[in-house]
């Protein structure tokens, strides 16, 4: 099979599968006070202090949960809680268009559920966000922000966000800014203390970890009222008993990941701007959706809209020719819908609809990327053929 | 089977124990099997509710486990706007214009075996297969015949016969041959791994989940009081709305006054323009023939002329023997041997040579034995 779905889930890392595999077999409660959950205890604070120092942030920084939908939920409604609870003027919401659904059907949960009002950030034609486009908008009143979030890199079409830049003008104001950095870590460098971000959302699967594994990486000034209630284990924010297995070895994957990101980045950087090369010499016509600038798209993001055709029936053709990508759009009861990210960059609806991504990861090879530049030519005409039902 | 050449067949998977098992046996012959559930609800509702209908979130969970466990591709396709524009609008038409139309046949003729099997063929797919009980018999010639399913009591041609031969050249129906009960075809679908096995059959409209077709109509249409009156034209009571009614109904009639012979009375006649329904006793019913339009041939169409086939005029109606002639307008004339009893305009009539599917036609107008043309 070519694999070309890694922003989806990538094959865990044998580091991550070993340190995993070691855990499932050690008893202990890391919240126990005796032997055996001091033993796992110190287990999940060497990884806790593994994965904040991979991402540069202080080990009490990391709240595990169970994965990015998780880390999300917390950080975009525990924050507009908590900065409610402390001033009720606060209901204003500022999230860019472009987010993925763990945070954008959170923040129109707010606006449904808990009277936020929410402002959706103007992005370019690359899915960005401009600091001034957030200026603006907080300046509209600064005082009635709850909070803002962008996400690091987008999941479909690659295109990574000022980070730095708009955590400054949030922090400027008082505002806590959220990213969403599922997708960055590994691929692009992604320092907590530098972006001055007050929380960012990271996930294990998609960088080589295992599933159901993720933490919100929270500034020790912010307490977000939680959504998961219980034990408190982690600050008091997050509840629920740790996961020692899935904790070390999404740390051992995450230290992987950093440690080899220049690597990653040069490697699959290349292999993908091959992709791009050729996936465009067969269809001409394909529209290459994010920043065509290297430097300011994820290196191992390809994604293409093909006039005329279906993204559905891309997939299909190219499923049965052995290879695996994705329309990137959402699915409501399996039914493809155009996606929300690639509308927003202001394509067309009929464009919209016959997008595909093609993500490549840590075990993506050339032969992959043949494979694909054979057969795409061939799918994009006979989906054309198929058309737009 | 075996010897069959293997092709790249789109099955149609509704999530129900047909479907899956038909996919399922398309597999074993050796096909390459992809499976595909039709989204025909634009609204699709995230619980059962009451009745089974076919545009539910869980049957397409439902037709996703199946593929699933045959090891097949799945794809869910949004057929919602083709499905609103050429079955649900034409129902509500046909019931306005005061006809009864069968959706099934329509969704077969325009969705299943049209927009589907066009998107199928496009895409490099050589057949679509579906859970039908009915059977396609390829000649020596090279040409195509639908017969009915081996077992009578399933068979399902009826909502098939609107299939031309290029479309019928394109369709499997792997459980035609069956001669098993449905209990064998559960028990065929546990062997397999189906949980589908249990659930129960789908039936009645797929888009009128709560299986109230007359609270759906009066949601579309309105409501509208008219008369309903007898054979003379005496008012005998009233009513909210003609569409509410099909030819050779009994119940729901709400008549104070008894006939004057003291037996039943049925409706005869449904006139939108005036909104009026008319109603009488059973011999009125009878109908001795009807003329027929837009016929559509399954195979070769017949030589214009006169012949006689055997007719069925509902989904699981009886066979009535027919003459049948065909004009050069392309209309039928058929004169049935005994009279026949509720018949609608709107309905389709399918003829059968033996267990050959001739073709169907929509029924227009219908003569009666004593009054003029209804």
């Amino acid at each position: 099979m070519v694999y070309l779905d890694h922003a989806a889930t990538t094959p865990m890392l044998p580091e991550a599968v070993q340190a995993m595999t070691a855990q499932l077999t050690v008893t202990g409660n890391a919240s126990s006070l005796h032997a055996a959950g001091r033993r796992a205890r110190r287990t999940v604070e060497e990884a806790r202090e593994s994965l904040a120092a991979a991402l540069g942030a202080r080990p009490s920084e990391i709240v595990f949960t169970a994965g990015g939908t998780e880390a999300d939920n917390l950080a975009v409604k525990g924050l507009y809680w908590s900065r409610r609870a402390a001033d009720p003027a606060r209901v204003r919401v500022l999230a860019s268009p472009v987010e993925h659904h763990a945070v954008l059907d959170a923040v129109e949960w707010l606006a449904t559920h808990e009277g936020a009002h929410v402002e959706w950030l103007p992005v370019d034609s690359y899915g960005r966000v401009h600091p001034d486009a957030l200026r603006e908008a907080v300046l509209r009143n600064p005082a009635d922000v709850a909070l803002a979030t962008v996400m690091w890199a987008n999941n479909e079409i690659g295109t990574l966000q000022p980070v730095r830049e708009l955590a400054d003008v949030a922090q400027e104001f008082g505002i806590p800014l959220h990213s969403d950095a599922v997708q960055a870590v590994g691929q692009t460098e992604v320092d907590f203390a530098a972006s001055r971000l007050a929380a960012m959302t990271v996930s294990g699967h998609k960088l080589g970890g295992p599933y159901g594994i993720g933490a919100l990486v929270l500034g020790r000034e912010w307490a977000p009222v939680p959504v998961l209630h219980g034990g408190g284990q982690e600050r008091q924010v997050r509840s629920g008993t740790l996961d020692t297995p899935a904790i070390v070895a999404f740390a051992a994957a995450a230290r992987h990941a950093v440690e080899h990101r220049e690597e990653f980045a040069r490697e699959i950087g290349g292999l993908r701007d091959d992709l791009i090369k050729a996936v465009r010499a067969a269809a001409p016509d394909a529209v290459l959706g994010g920043d065509p600038d290297p430097a300011g798209r994820l290196p191992a993001n390809a994604h293409f809209s093909f006039p005329g055709c279906e993204g559905d029936s891309l997939l299909l053709l190219l499923d049965a020719r052995g290879i695996a990508c994705s329309t990137g759009s959402a699915c409501t009861a399996g039914v493809a819908q155009p996606s929300h990210v690639v509308l927003a960059t202001g394509t067309s609806p009929e464009l919209a609809r016959g997008t595909l991504r093609f993500s490549l990861g840590h075990t993506s090879t050339a032969e992959d990327v043949a494979a694909l530049a054979e057969a795409i030519g061939p799918v994009v005409e006979r989906a054309r053929q198929a058309g737009l039902s | 089977m075996t010897d069959a050449p293997r092709l790249r067949v789109l099955a149609a998977m509704s999530g129900g124990v047909d479907s899956a098992v038909a996919a399922a046996r398309a597999a074993e012959a050796g096909h390459d099997v992809t499976g595909v559930h039709l989204a025909l609800s634009e609204n699709p509702k995230s619980f059962r509710t009451g009745a089974r209908g076919c545009c539910t979130i869980e049957d397409s969970h439902d037709a996703r486990r199946a593929a699933d466990v045959i090891g097949i591709p799945f794809y869910v396709w949004d057929l919602a706007e083709r499905f609103r524009e050429d079955v649900v609008e034409d129902f509500v038409a046909e019931y306005e214009a005061g006809r009864t139309p069968n959706p099934c046949l329509r969704c077969n003729e325009k969705i299943k075996f049209a927009a589907l099997l066009d998107k199928a063929l496009a895409l490099g797919f050589d057949a679509v297969c579906t859970g039908h009980y009915a059977t396609v018999v390829l000649r020596e010639d090279g040409s195509r015949e639908l017969h009915r399913a081996s077992d009578m009591a399933k068979d399902q041609s009826y909502v098939l016969g609107v299939l031309d031969d290029r479309q019928l050249a394109h369709a499997m129906f792997p459980l035609g041959d069956t001669r098993t009960t449905k209990t064998e075809i559960r028990e065929e679908a546990a062997r397999r791994g189906l949980f589908v096995a249990k659930k129960p059959d789908s039936h009645d409209i797929c888009f009128i989940a709560d299986g109230d077709t007359q609270g759906f109509l009066a949601k579309r249409l309105g409501t509208a009081e008219g008369a309903i009156v007898d054979e003379s034209g005496n008012r005998l009571g009233s009513h909210d709305g003609a569409y509410g009614f099909t030819i050779g109904q009994r119940k729901g009639l709400r008549i104070g006054t008894p006939a004057a012979d003291g037996k039943p009375r049925y409706v005869l006649d449904i006139s939108p323009v005036d909104n009026t329904v008319t109603v009488g006793p059973a011999a009125s019913l009878d109908v001795t023939g009807l003329t027929a339009i837009r016929p559509r041939w399954c195979g070769r169409p017949p030589a214009a002329g006169t012949a006689t086939y055997t007719a069925q005029l509902r989904a699981h109606g009886g066979e009535t023997e027919v003459s049948a002639e065909l004009t050069d307008a392309g209309e039928l004339h058929l004169t049935f041997t005994e009279p026949v009893r509720g018949v609608a305009p709107g309905q389709a009539v399918v003829l059968y040579d033996g267990t050959r599917v001739v073709g169907s036609a929509t029924i227009a107008t219908t003569r009666r034995r004593a009054a003029a043309e209804a």
